[in-house]
């Protein structure tokens, strides 16, 4: 499970018109942890690394299609 | 200043899952004649009118944010369950890419407000004029609104809106007799 995701529950009326999104999410990237990028972080190899669009694991952040309504988050 | 009460001014209620009534209802949200060009060109004018009319302007723009805030309730409440795929196929795909599901002030058409949409002329007839027209405009918004939804809780909540426009237009209406009025009374020296 992705670690950089957070999730909270918005109100949800009984007179709501449609069927609910009971939990929202967004993303955290990481980032928003690093004030200053330190010296010497591990790296990808370098075919990871352009997969990724970083050298460093520290700072990758996935991102995967929003599920449709009804499957799992 | 204001005072907020957290309540809305009239119940909004929709029972309808109609994503696509939310984009039309965006018309009233961000639109030329919507409640937000209502309230800030009321609520602005008011400084340079004659003191006999203010007192109006700052009830009539302050009852608009009110309005404001039952279409914002309408749209919120359509869009809010509302799977990507959902309000693409209700035509809000371009609003998703650009706001997830947020609210912004755009028109109907996805078309962002501006300040040019509203004017403040320094004239007290022309701004009342403007206003009346404004009214109007919103009140034949709200029929169409009101065409285009076969959820009656939806339509009630609208219809008040748009009786409250035929009001304004008729305060705003005596408000232009009253700038007039000058002109018919006879001056005794």
């Amino acid at each position: 499970m992705n670690n950089q995701i957070r999730s909270w529950q918005p109100f949800r009326s009984p007179l709501d018109p449609c069927p609910p999104i009971l939990v929202k999410t967004y993303v955290v990237p990481p980032n928003q942890y690093m004030v200053f990028q330190p010296m010497n972080l591990p790296q990808f190899p370098l075919a990871e690394a352009l997969r990724a669009g970083t050298l460093w694991p520290a700072l990758y952040s996935p991102y995967e299609p929003r599920s449709r309504k009804g499957e799992p988050q | 200043m204001w005072v907020y009460e957290k309540k809305l001014q009239y119940p909004v209620k929709v029972s309808k899952c109609d994503v696509r009534m939310a984009k039309y209802l965006a018309e009233q949200y961000g639109g030329a004649d919507g409640e937000l060009a209502a309230a800030l060109r009321y609520l602005n004018q008011r400084y340079t009118i004659p003191d006999k009319v203010i007192g109006l302007l700052t009830d009539i723009g302050t009852e608009e944010f009110a309005h404001l805030e039952m279409i914002a309730t309408m749209i919120y409440k359509l869009t809010k369950d509302a799977s990507p795929q959902e309000l693409e196929a209700a035509g809000l795909g371009p609003h998703y890419v650009s706001h997830d599901s947020a609210l912004f002030y755009n028109n109907a058409a996805g078309v962002p407000w501006t300040a040019a949409y509203i004017q403040a002329k320094g004239d007290p007839l022309a701004d009342l004029y403007e206003d009346i027209a404004a009214e109007e405009k919103a009140r034949a918004t709200y029929q169409w609104l009101i065409d285009m939804t076969d959820d009656v809780d939806l339509q009630d909540s609208l219809k008040f809106l748009r009786e409250r426009e035929i009001v304004h237009a008729m305060r705003f209406k005596e408000a232009v007799e009253i700038i007039k009025a000058d002109r018919e009374q006879q001056k005794i020296y």
